[in-house]
């Protein structure tokens, strides 16, 4: 080999070099085996929890002879727990979410638009404020949320303490403060020139901002739509505190109570709910994989 | 931030239009322009806005409605403040910009600003188990709890009525005066009661009475119902056991409001309001509860520096939580970044295989890796002790500094591949020229990293770094799902553990356990929204973040 190499180096070869392992190891084989490692290192737990969940009856140490049995009873177990509603911690997790999410990325992109198109007076100290809120999660002030939704569900038990309506509203809270920079930041990348076209042609604000502006920042819709969904479903303090009955509560208040009771014993049949809460979100990112590192890189932590 | 700075510059240019433009303009044209906005918006979209104010309309007119009847005109005069607003700037011509800002400025200003003003109040408040309502609400409920059948009371014939969902009593005395009344409202006469034959009411206008089988199905809430007989809590309720017949209920304890003190007949105990602590007090020091709240002025934040098994546990706790999050900041982008670089080769094949594995961590929900992890580093079931260390028993989650390590160990998982795909993004946008130039004129691999990609790196992640240190230093789920912020620390006098940050702290005082207290919780809250402050005054200045911002 080593004669080899002079060779190759000194005259230009039509054909195929032969294959040098030496080299190949030094030049992207070592990065193959870092890869390796990594992937067994990211991978691991994932694949431990599916195990888990496919041993019915299975505790923490038999979880530990990783599929060692497959069989879908947790599954079937999971449905039918006397004490914890799985079921509808789940519908209640999506509905939240969803319900959130659409409804962040729209009040969050009517605020955008109206920092990036107008100007008026407070704009900049606007667009400061909510920079400087973004500092300050709402989880910070989460025994005055408590405590505000206690009074309210005094004259309105139906947005106040134990309503997911209440719970929802007090996300929408967090709304503008994390989100808003982020779209007002793409917003600017769409040229005015479109708007003004628009407006010559008749266009009202309304038009221009529903029919036109929205279209061509879906990206950044998706993004934002993506990461308050991610962030709503593994929220705890808030949710924890407002929802109180068990057939309201969300996936990780309830699955989290459901393991600090019996973690151990039950093993399995937690993996199983473990598997099916994280699939929605896994396949939503994956799907959209390509729009988040775009968005990530704009400023966005999860 | 990064990737638009640039792009910001373009959007400078104000655009032009009939709402923004500060030029004056000729009234025709003004007029021009509102008769195109008006042509242009058409009736859908009138209709659409008129039906979405109205539904907003209905709800406050209703909200009014209940507050008007509860006399509670703070919260009034709010909600018609906000209402009022709202329907002027929607129905205002000009105001554009805040037509698009208003809904979200609401929820905003009520769920983020509000509360953290009324975390401020409620810090110097000692709001909390045992001091949950006002006075007459704890001397109520004091009365009540104490309150006893009086022996040989007179019977009063009984019939359980309701309405809207409230249970009321129809009462007949023994002398054939017949009145009505609910836990909230004292008994008060009625004439237009119908009366069957023994003389005993049994309907009233305007509420149902109940069945006996109704009696039967809710039975504990109205063994539950305790009407006083008048507006003086001390002339005693009327309880019925059967659902048929009320007894008269008296207390031990008699309230005395000239004087402020509440005495216990049986005992002879006087237990008086001292004015400071909401509770009344005998003199030997015990303590009626519940009291109420009051006013305490600094004394949770006296309490927090100056009692020693808080103040200790408090230092430790801030100490660790800025050693948590500058690790965590620390640790994950140094994987980050390694592994940025280690897969950031085009000639390496299976790129896109190794970057989706390395994102599942990340796409996999927080809260529930920190569950997995837990049950993986469990001490004696757990796979890593049981397979990777043979059975050995190694407290990874209940000795103080293996937890820590644990806990930073879990979090690199779970943060590394934000910081990856970051670096990644952020490598791939320095120009390739910089590299050729630069071995051009003779700089080896290693240098061309150290002094040239890595600062240009750094500024573009500079601001995410700060933004992953603010998330880290208020990262409550990976804390708390994993150890609970144990191990304890058993001669706090809170409940703290060695692993706890300073918001899984303020959720313990408030939220966990048997003795809630939110005065403490909140003037915990404002020692973080101070060090929150400080940090972003500080970033911010280093960044000048602020200054681009247009």
């Amino acid at each position: 080999m080593r004669i080899a190499a002079p060779d190759t180096s000194d005259r230009y070869i039509p054909t195929k070099r032969p294959f040098n392992l030496r080299k190949w190891f030094f030049d992207t084989g070592w990065r193959h085996l870092v890869g390796a490692v990594m992937v067994v290192f990211c991978s691991f737990p994932l694949l431990y929890v599916l195990s888990a969940s496919l041993h019915p009856g299975g505790t923490l140490i038999t979880a530990n002879g990783l599929f060692s049995e497959i069989n879908l009873g947790s599954y079937e177990t999971l449905f039918n727990l006397p004490q914890q509603p799985y079921a509808d911690w789940y519908g209640n997790t999506l509905l939240i979410g969803t319900i959130t999410s659409l409804c962040t990325v729209f009040l969050g992109a009517l605020a955008a638009y109206s920092f990036s198109r107008m100007r008026f007076s407070g704009r900049r100290a606007g667009l400061l404020m909510l920079v400087l809120v973004q500092m300050f999660p709402q989880l910070l002030a989460v025994v005055a949320i408590f405590l505000l939704l206690n009074g309210i569900s005094d004259i309105f038990p139906l947005i106040g303490l134990d309503s997911q309506i209440g719970l929802i509203m007090v996300y929408l809270g967090g709304a503008l403060g994390v989100n808003t920079y982020l779209m007002y930041g793409f917003f600017n990348t769409i040229p005015a020139s479109i708007d003004e076209a628009a407006k010559i042609d008749g266009a009202g604000h309304a038009r221009i901002f529903f029919t036109i502006i929205l279209r061509l920042v879906a990206p950044i819709l998706a993004v934002v739509g993506l990461l308050s969904f991610v962030g709503t479903t593994n929220e705890f303090v808030i949710a924890s505190i407002v929802l109180i009955t068990p057939e309201k509560q969300t996936l990780a208040v309830g699955l989290y109570q459901f393991v600090s009771q019996e973690f151990s014993s039950n093993y399995s049949v937690f993996a199983a709910g473990a598997v099916l809460a994280a699939l929605p979100v896994m396949a939503l990112f994956l799907w959209l994989q390509k729009y988040i590192v775009g968005g990530l890189t704009a400023g966005s932590v999860k | 931030m990064t990737s638009t700075g640039t792009e910001q510059g373009e959007a400078t240019v104000p655009p032009q239009g009939p709402d923004e433009k500060p030029v004056p303009q000729s009234s025709r044209s003004r007029r021009a322009a509102r008769v195109a906005e008006a042509a242009s918006a058409g009736v859908k979209v009138l209709l659409v806005k008129i039906a979405l104010l109205s539904i907003v309309d209905a709800i406050s007119v209703y909200a009014l409605m209940v507050l008007f009847l509860r006399e509670d005109w703070l919260v009034f005069g709010a909600v018609l403040v906000v209402t009022l607003i709202v329907n002027w700037i929607y129905f205002s011509r000009a105001k554009l910009p805040a037509k698009y800002l208003a809904p979200g400025l609401i929820f905003l200003l009520i769920f983020q600003v509000f509360v953290i003003g009324y975390t401020g109040y409620i810090a110097f408040t000692n709001y909390g188990t045992g001091h949950n309502s006002d006075k007459p609400d704890a001397v109520n409920a004091l009365i009540v709890s104490s309150q006893q059948r009086v022996p040989d009371s007179p019977t009063y014939d009984l019939t359980v009525v309701e309405r809207l969902g409230m249970y009321s009593f129809l009462v007949t005395d023994p002398d054939g005066e017949i009145s009505v009344g609910g836990t909230d409202a004292p008994l008060s006469p009625v004439t237009d009661a119908t009366v069957d034959d023994s003389g005993k009411a049994v309907e009233l206008p305007g509420y149902t009475s109940l069945a006996f089988s109704d009696i039967v199905a809710n039975q504990e809430a109205i063994a539950a119902l305790s009407v006083p007989l008048s507006d003086d809590p001390n002339d005693g309720t009327l309880r019925t056991p059967d659902g048929s017949s009320a007894y008269l209920y008296l207390s031990d304890l008699v309230y005395d409001e000239a004087a402020g003190t509440m005495t216990n007949t049986t005992t002879n105990v006087v237990y008086t309001d001292n004015g400071e602590t909401g509770s009344f007090v005998a003199a030997d020091g015990t303590e009626l509860l519940p009291g109420w709240k009051v006013n305490v002025g600094l004394a949770n934040f006296a309490e927090a520096f100056g009692s020693e098994s808080i103040r200790g546990p408090l230092i430790s706790v801030t100490l660790w939580t800025f050693a948590f999050a500058f690790l965590s900041v620390l640790t994950t982008f140094a994987l980050g970044l390694f592994l940025a670089i280690v897969f950031n080769n085009l000639r390496m094949r299976g790129r896109n295989f190794y970057r989706v594995v390395l994102i599942l961590p990340y796409a996999f929900p927080a809260f529930l890796s920190a569950l997995v992890w837990a049950g993986m580093l469990n001490p004696q079931f757990g796979f890593v002790n049981q397979v990777l260390f043979g059975g050995a028993e190694i407290p990874w989650l209940t000795n103080e500094w293996l937890a820590k390590f644990s806990i930073i160990f879990v979090n690199l998982w779970l943060g590394f591949p934000y910081m990856f795909l970051v670096c990644t993004g952020a490598l791939q946008s320095i120009p390739e020229e910089i590299q050729e130039a630069a071995t051009v004129d003779g700089a080896r691999s290693g240098q061309i990293f150290r002094l040239i990609k890595l600062p240009l790196l750094l500024v573009s992640v500079a601001p995410l770094l700060i933004s992953s240190f603010a998330f880290n230093f208020n990262n409550f789920n990976l804390i708390y799902m994993l150890t609970n912020g144990g191990p304890r620390d058993v001669t706090a006098g809170v409940n703290v553990g060695a692993t706890d940050i300073l918001i899984s702290m303020v959720y313990k005082v408030a939220f966990v356990g048997a003795s809630r207290d939110y005065g403490l919780a909140s003037a915990f809250s404002i020692i973080i929204f101070l060090l929150v402050a400080i940090v972003s005054i500080i970033s911010f200045k280093q960044t000048k973040a602020l200054e681009e911002l247009n």
